[in-house]
């Protein structure tokens, strides 16, 4: 073996930890490790692996409630949905590696997050990303979204899991730091749902899958762990490199091994690798593991233990299974043509004993290795460009005569033209689940063997949560909710994604604590259980940190698939109507960015009580099969949702004519975001049932149009203020992102 | 109708195509194992199906024929057995031989899953026989390498003897560039050999044949096969 180098206070900060961190480790274990065991303690005290910063916050989110299997600490989270199954999902961010190799990036987030669904004992059965990247005119914008959209597609698609939905967003504040967040489900018997443990003594360590190399050495804790600067881009090879092939083999593999009893526990090797499976699966059992590196299958001579343990090679995964059935199980993975080896067995220590070449090279307690990383007591302070910008005067903001050029300019901007470009490259359809394809309000997936089915919807608006963090991570949690049940679902679990800055600075922390305190108040009141997630930090270049983007994947349940709702208007002649009611709110909107390249005031208003009255009322009507559409009002408002619904009609987009009566100005009426709305169609003789039923809630209700004809026509007051051909409208959204993306410049 | 569905590594739509056989249309179906050279004389039809075997890799279907099991499938079609290849299915059926022609690379260099039309072109083919002539069936593509090529004489040569099943084009039937998702020549979405006993076609039928969809327009395939046996 080759020397190993010094201890010193260099290789200690190289390695990411502190002078402070580093007496720990000396007080904990009672010796100086060597340089092995520092690289343990390096990758599991990482930000990213022990949320040593943000773990103190996350208790004030709900995870409880009747249908929860599994919370937060495993894989991912479990709900029951009856008949005998269970979902299980979560989202993840891989949003650094996707910076510096975009395909590479992406691919490996989609495969890492289906491992972490499939370990459960999970097939996967759908995907979803939340994508941000930085403004268009940024040189860099057209790679990054080029490589990550063929990463997840070359990923995914390989992997035969649908990729269902998603999000993509622009904006300036992620030009040097996008946000690729990846999101799967996966379907269980309620009853066999396995968890990372390692259980009785004597049980063996079987690893499983790719051969370990030495990509991804330190790309969770110093990649991840860190923000960007100059020196970057030589961190490429902390960049995992992906096999969909091999992810496809070992989910059909797995699934196949973990019919037996004599499976124990499953936990993949994601960040840090082989050290933080073995580590955490020792401490969640009260056990120890033995193991010899020099069985483990490797990709290139002369790895050392340090380079093996901490390699983030893709596509393994470790198995403890009961002693005696280590033929059955190569049995199996020999028959998917995958590599797997015992490297070990579970003691009774309360550590990890590691061997390599005969010698033992590593010899710790898990305690201090998983649990041992001080929580940082991170200051928060209230930022003070919230005083500059919290503020909109609507009098100084000039209110145009006609709403034509805002509503064209809005439907070709990236955020709100269609997503096709994107979701066409995407195998959204495979396994025959997907009775609601992209481009709704939420992707519906059939549970096949039941009548039900379930809802998926991932969001954020991370302009509201900069300008106000509690109040846009609550109104997260209620637009996802809202999408879901637009659909036709009820909200039964929730999963996040906390992408923020640099928490060493007192800002970024006091947005962090604002938006978990928002998330988890909407949550409880809502009564949506967040099951698993993920938090990101360090999300910024030189000093520049994103907008807090604490994304969120809610999950809802239909019971009849029959009684699925989708957003476009179905045939003309249909009455529109408007659940909820428009206030004259501009601050955050597309709008006011679009046109005016302003983000300013504060984001609309979440009244929470009137929302889940919203919500419930338009449940009643979707049960009921009293409308034909139902559409959430999101970015670009009332105008743009309506037309959202004509352009969804079919292949040939349906006109619509609005005419609304209101003493609110025309922009902020038809442009505004004002949030717990939803636009509905329905045939006219059901108008008196529906608002009879509005009474009843009560819940504000309007009719507000008509559906048919060939332009999308809007009067105020009598007095008309958008006409658009609503064919020539539907060609700019629907191909402007595409134009965008594929311009060679 | 006694059909054998075939499992290589990285298949995809192996259990769609299943669903539709055994769940939807009450046939009988076996799996069968990439690795398993076995006689296969007592089935009524062979299904490829779509997905990534072998990951792709070198080439689409490239490796796959090189399976045990492909020797049973060649003497299978050899002997008039019915076998229909879908999307990697179709590629792997070219890689064999038993279809003329080869796959490239879309032409938009993407990946597409969507949905596309084709015209039935021949209704008398074991695989069509259920089909409207020149009917318009709409059905869900998802591919990258999709783009049929052939050279010009032998593409007239299978206009000619009624090989060539589907072509892509518009809701009304009408062929064009823009109607041709691919950069296909011809036009062609699916053919098969001059026996017409063994088709491949680039769109997935078995997507669109579930009735909790409104479309089922891929039944008219699977029911023309039924129907012969």
């Amino acid at each position: 073996m080759q020397n190993e180098p010094e201890i010193t206070s260099q290789l200690v900060k190289d390695h990411g930890l502190t002078s402070d961190e580093y007496r720990r480790i000396l007080d904990l274990i009672g010796r100086p490790p060597n340089f092995t065991e520092l690289g343990i303690f390096s990758v599991m005290w990482s930000e990213h692996c022990s949320y040593k910063s943000s773990r103190p916050f996350l208790k004030k989110l709900p995870t409880e409630g009747p249908r929860v299997l599994q919370g937060p600490g495993e894989n991912a989270g479990v709900i029951d949905i009856g008949d005998g199954f269970a979902v299980v999902f979560k989202i993840e961010s891989h949003n650094h590696p996707s910076f510096i190799e975009p395909h590479q990036g992406a691919a490996t987030g989609v495969g890492g997050i289906m491992r972490d669904v499939f370990t459960m004992g999970a097939r996967p059965i759908a995907l979803m990303d939340s994508l941000r990247f930085g403004e268009l005119d940024e040189p860099r914008t057209r790679f990054l979204l080029n490589g990550v959209v063929d990463g997840i597609a070359s990923y995914g698609n390989c992997t035969g899991v649908p990729t269902v939905g998603g999000e993509v967003y622009f904006d300036s504040c992620y030009n040097g730091n996008i946000l690729v967040n990846a999101f799967c489900l996966g379907l269980a018997k309620a009853d066999r749902i396995f968890l990372a443990k390692a259980g009785g003594v004597g049980n063996r360590i079987l690893y499983v899958g790719s051969k370990t190399g030495r990509d991804g050495i330190h790309g969770a804790s110093l990649l991840a762990s860190s923000e960007f600067d100059e020196t970057t881009e030589d961190k490429r090879p902390t960049v995992q490199v992906g096999d969909p092939f091999t992810e496809k083999l070992l989910i059909e593999a797995c699934l196949e091994i973990m019919e037996f009893s004599w499976v124990v526990g499953v936990q993949d090797m994601g960040a840090a690798g082989l050290t933080s499976s073995s580590f955490e699966m020792a401490h969640r059992s009260h056990a120890g593991v033995n193991m010899d590196l020099s069985k483990v299958p490797l990709r290139e001579e002369g790895m050392t233990p340090y380079e093996i343990l901490l390699s983030e090679s893709q596509e393994r995964m470790l198995f403890v299974i009961e002693p005696g059935h280590e033929e059955e199980a190569a049995a199996i993975l020999e028959k998917w043509g995958l590599d797997a080896a015992i490297i070990g067995e579970v003691t009774d220590e309360l550590g990890v004993r590691i061997h390599f070449e005969g010698k033992e090279v590593v010899n710790l307690p898990t305690l201090p290795v998983v649990d041992g990383a001080l929580d940082l007591k991170r200051e928060t302070e209230r930022p003070e460009y919230l005083d500059k910008i919290g503020h909109l005067n609507l009098k100084e903001l000039p209110e145009p005569a006609r709403g034509d050029k805002a509503f064209t300019k809005l439907i070709a901007c990236p955020n709100i033209a269609s997503k096709e470009w994107v979701y066409e490259q995407y195998d959204h359809m495979v396994r025959l689940n997907t009775l609601v394809l992209p481009g709704s309000d939420a992707a519906v997936i059939r549970i096949k063997d039941t009548k039900k089915a379930v809802a998926l919807s991932v969001d954020c608006n991370s302009r509201f949560c900069y300008l106000d963090p509690y109040e846009g991570a609550a109104i997260a949690v209620a637009e996802s909710s809202r999408n879901v049940v637009c659909s036709g679902a009820t909200p039964i679990g929730l999963t996040n994604c906390l992408n923020f800055g640099n928490p060493e600075k007192p800002e970024i922390m006091w947005q962090f604590e604002q938006a978990v305190c928002g998330m988890g108040d909407a949550c409880l009141y809502f009564d949506i259980p967040v099951v698993s997630g993920n938090v990101s930090l360090y999300n910024e270049t030189k000093g520049e940190a994103i907008f807090p983007t604490p994304t969120v994947a809610v999950v809802g349940l239909i019971e009849d698939q029959s009684k699925v709702m989708t957003a476009g208007f179905k045939q003309a002649g249909d009455c529109i109507g408007l659940i909820g009611f428009t206030m004259e709110e501009l601050g955050g909107s597309e709008y006011l960015k679009v046109l005016f390249d302003r983000n300013e005031g504060k984001p609309p208003v979440l009244d929470r009580k009137h929302e889940k009255q919203v919500q419930e009322f338009c449940l009643e009507l979707i049960q009921k099969g009293l409308i034909q559409s139902a559409h959430d009002c999101s970015e670009g408002g009332l105008a743009i949702a309506v037309a959202e619904s004509c352009f969804s009609a079919k292949e040939e987009a349906l006109g619509a004519t609005l005419e609304l009566e209101s003493t609110l100005r025309g922009d902020a009426l038809l442009f505004g975001e004002t949030q717990s709305r939803i636009i509905i169609s329905f045939p006219e003789e059901l108008t008196d049932q529906i608002e009879g039923l509005a009474l009843s809630y009560p819940v504000d209700f309007s009719l507000i149009g008509k559906t048919g004809g060939s332009q999308f026509t809007v009067s105020i007051n009598g007095q008309e203020y958008i006409k658009q051909d609503i064919e020539s409208a539907k060609e700019i959204w629907k191909t402007s992102l595409g134009r965008y993306a594929g311009q060679t410049t | 109708m006694k059909c054998g569905i075939v499992v290589f590594p990285g298949s995809n739509c192996d259990h769609d195509c299943n669903h539709i056989l055994k769940k939807i249309l009450n046939q009988e179906t076996h799996w069968l194992w990439h690795k398993d050279e076995v006689d296969l004389s007592s089935f009524d039809l062979i299904v490829l199906p779509g997905g990534f075997s072998y990951g792709d890799y070198l080439r689409a279907g490239a490796i796959s024929r090189f399976s045990p099991v492909m020797n049973s499938v060649i003497r299978f079609a050899e002997n008039g057995g019915k076998v229909l290849g879908i999307c990697n299915g179709f590629q792997i059926l070219l890689e064999s031989g038993l279809l003329p022609g080869a796959l490239m690379q879309n032409h938009t260099r993407k990946f597409i899953c969507k949905n596309v039309y084709v015209r039935v072109e021949t209704t008398s083919t074991p695989f069509t026989q259920k089909c409207n002539d020149k009917s318009v069936l709409e059905i869900p593509i998802a591919h990258h390498q999709g783009s049929y090529y052939i050279d010009p004489h032998s593409l007239s040569d299978l206009e000619e003897k009624g090989q060539i099943l589907f072509r892509y084009c518009d809701a009304k039937g009408g062929i064009s560039e823009s109607s041709n998702p691919n950069g296909s020549v011809g036009s062609v979405a699916g053919l098969c050999n001059e026996q017409k006993n063994v088709m491949g076609m680039m769109p997935h039928p078995e997507r669109c044949a579930d009735p909790l969809w409104a479309n089922i327009d891929g039944q008219s395939i699977f029911q023309s096969l039924i129907s012969q046996s």
